[in-house]
């Protein structure tokens, strides 16, 4: 029998276009491009070279703790710990380095472990003793700001070695070292979020984790490695920041977490997990640095920017939502 | 006769003081379609979960394909290697993801990008899960549609071909139709007589007496935790099941 059906029986109306948990979304794109345009006229010296290498040097810490925020988002968790995991990192390398005169590489890979391994201690607690990752990684965001505190004995560490800062100040072929490696991380977990195992299991544990469950996907290892991959993004992003600025700073990124969820939220993951890609977080993260850039041009007061950006997520948000209604 | 597909041999399961399964035993042979009835609480959803490995059980023996069956791990995976496969009433389908991502939910087809790093093969996995789609008969716009946007019937055949991918010898469907529209039952039934074309056995759980009758070559009621009837189908009716399930008998 080759179709048993009565052919009206499948015919379900459609939409017109589907939205895979893929895709990037077309309206970030247009308010990207949007805002660009309106801030070349409104902006003196907005369309320069040198002031779009600006923009994504300003937005380059952010975008890497993004991209640990949209891994964690579409598994539907959260890392609110984010901007003191990176404090952490921060001064631990410093200390390494600095206190200790060990050699850079030493610094450079105990950030990246510290940063990894308060972020195993979220997974742990969020995984396996089942505590909501809400008050984890709150727990965490004043632990490791704690820890910071202690490791710097309260104070800026100075005189990173070259090797590190140049990680921050550094430019390679004319473009900021923070921006090859922004751009090159992009690229790396755009195709692990979309064309790994591992990314589409972290997408799948967000969306219905009983589905992931019964597939035999090991979900509480799954979160544990997220939140080691987050710790470790934090972690880079916080050597990145001390290499910038020179200084590893036990109060630097307070709030920063705020900033990365925004700006994967801008750029279409889904808060409540199942959908999101690095891309779009990239551009969520570029219209909050356009916005800001342009508006400092302009010389508006930072106070006024504040209101933008928040302005901004809920709109963007609430634009998800309607589309969201209209199709179901 | 060959031997039976499935054979549970004086099954008992309790929770506590609760006596849930007394001592359940009946054969299931290969593509037979069994319906199981019983109200609420008569064992149905137990007696299911000891033969997929979710619970342990506490008395009897359970033999598939001439194998008795244990689950040191209680891992899905496990009965799965068996060749039993279990579709939940929710379908445990991730609605967000596509159509193929579904179909192919922890076994992704993945090549290894420049030799070194397995990414999954997007191209093979759309293709296969069209081929499985159509091997079923069913009919899906786009697999590349998020299962979240088709309606309940198709939502049912993606899940029906999620779990034929594993090549299983037994599926085990819960409600399949109670949350259908009515245009869209008949296609699950059809898909339910598919299987058994396919050698597959199938035990449909359903409160929907029509459709058990319309299926099924065989009916088994669970009442208080014992088989109270196993029935041919054809060879019984509506009221003398509904009796059974009851306790008029």
């Amino acid at each position: 029998m080759a179709n048993p059906y009565p052919s009206n029986l499948m015919q379900t109306p459609l939409p017109s276009r589907a939205f895979s948990s893929l895709t990037v979304r077309l309206e970030s794109v247009l308010v990207l491009f949007g805002l660009a345009m309106a801030m070349a006229i409104l902006a003196p010296n907005f369309l320069s070279l040198s002031n779009f290498l600006n923009i994504l040097l300003a937005t380059a810490v952010i975008g890497v703790l993004a991209i640990a925020a949209t891994f964690v988002l579409c598994s539907a968790g959260l890392d609110l710990s984010l901007g003191s995991v990176l404090a952490v990192a921060g001064v631990a390398s410093g200390v390494l380095c600095v206190n200790l005169g060990l050699p850079w590489f030493l610094g450079l890979l105990g950030g990246l472990l510290a940063g990894g391994l308060l972020g195993a201690v979220n997974g742990l607690l969020v995984a396996r003793a089942g505590i909501p990752a809400f008050i984890v990684t709150l727990g965490m965001l004043s632990v490791a700001r704690g820890l910071a505190l202690i490791i710097a004995d309260g104070k800026p560490v100075y005189g990173l070695p070259n090797a590190i800062t140049f990680l921050g100040q550094g430019r390679f072929l004319g473009v900021p070292m923070p921006v090859w490696i922004l751009l090159v991380l992009v690229v790396v977990f755009h195709l692990v979020l979309s064309r790994t195992r591992f990314g589409r299991y972290t997408l799948v544990i967000g969306d219905n984790e009983m589905a992931a469950r019964v597939t035999g996907i090991d979900v509480p290892a799954h979160k544990i490695r997220l939140y080691v991959l987050s710790g470790a993004l934090a972690g880079l992003a916080g050597l990145l920041f001390a290499a910038r600025v020179n200084a590893a700073d036990p109060t630097a990124g307070v709030s920063y977490e705020l900033s990365a969820i925004t700006a994967a939220v801008i750029g279409g993951t889904n808060l409540f997990g199942g959908r999101g890609t690095v891309v779009g977080t990239l551009i969520g993260a570029l219209i909050m640095g356009i916005l800001q850039n342009g508006l400092n041009l302009m010389a508006v007061p930072s106070f006024y920017q504040q209101v933008a950006i928040g302005a901004i997520l809920v709109l963007a948000v609430w634009l998800d939502r309607v589309r969201d209604r209209r199709r179901l | 006769m060959s031997q039976p597909l499935l054979e549970l041999r004086g099954v008992t399961k309790r929770f506590g003081p609760v006596e849930v399964l007394k001592g359940v035993s009946f054969s299931l042979e290969r593509g037979e379609i069994l319906g199981l009835l019983g109200d609420n609480g008569a064992g149905k959803s137990t007696l299911m979960k000891i033969i997929t490995g979710v619970y342990s059980l506490d008395g009897g023996e359970v033999v598939f394909d001439g194998k008795t069956v244990s689950y040191p791990h209680h891992n899905p995976r496990e009965a799965r290697n068996f060749g039993i496969e279990m579709i939940y009433q929710d379908l445990a389908l991730a609605k967000q993801q596509d159509v193929a991502a579904n179909i192919f939910l922890g076994q992704e087809p993945v090549y290894r990008f420049l030799g070194l790093w397995p990414m999954v093969d997007k191209g093979k996995m759309e293709e296969e899960a069209q081929a499985a789609i159509s091997r079923l008969g069913a009919r899906i716009p786009s697999v590349k549609y998020p299962v979240g946007q088709l309606s309940g019937g198709q939502q049912q055949s993606v899940a029906i071909a999620r779990a034929l991918t594993f090549g299983p010898k037994l599926v085990i469907m819960d409600e399949p139709t109670a949350a259908l529209a009515v245009r869209e039952v008949e296609h699950v039934l059809e898909l339910v007589r598919e299987l058994k074309r396919q050698g597959i056995s199938v035990i449909l759980i359903s409160h929907r007496l029509p459709d058990v009758f319309a299926v099924t070559d065989r009916i088994l009621v669970l009442r208080q935790g014992t088989v109270v009837a196993d029935e041919r189908t054809a060879q019984t009716s509506m009221s003398n099941i509904v009796a059974h399930i009851v306790g008029a008998h």
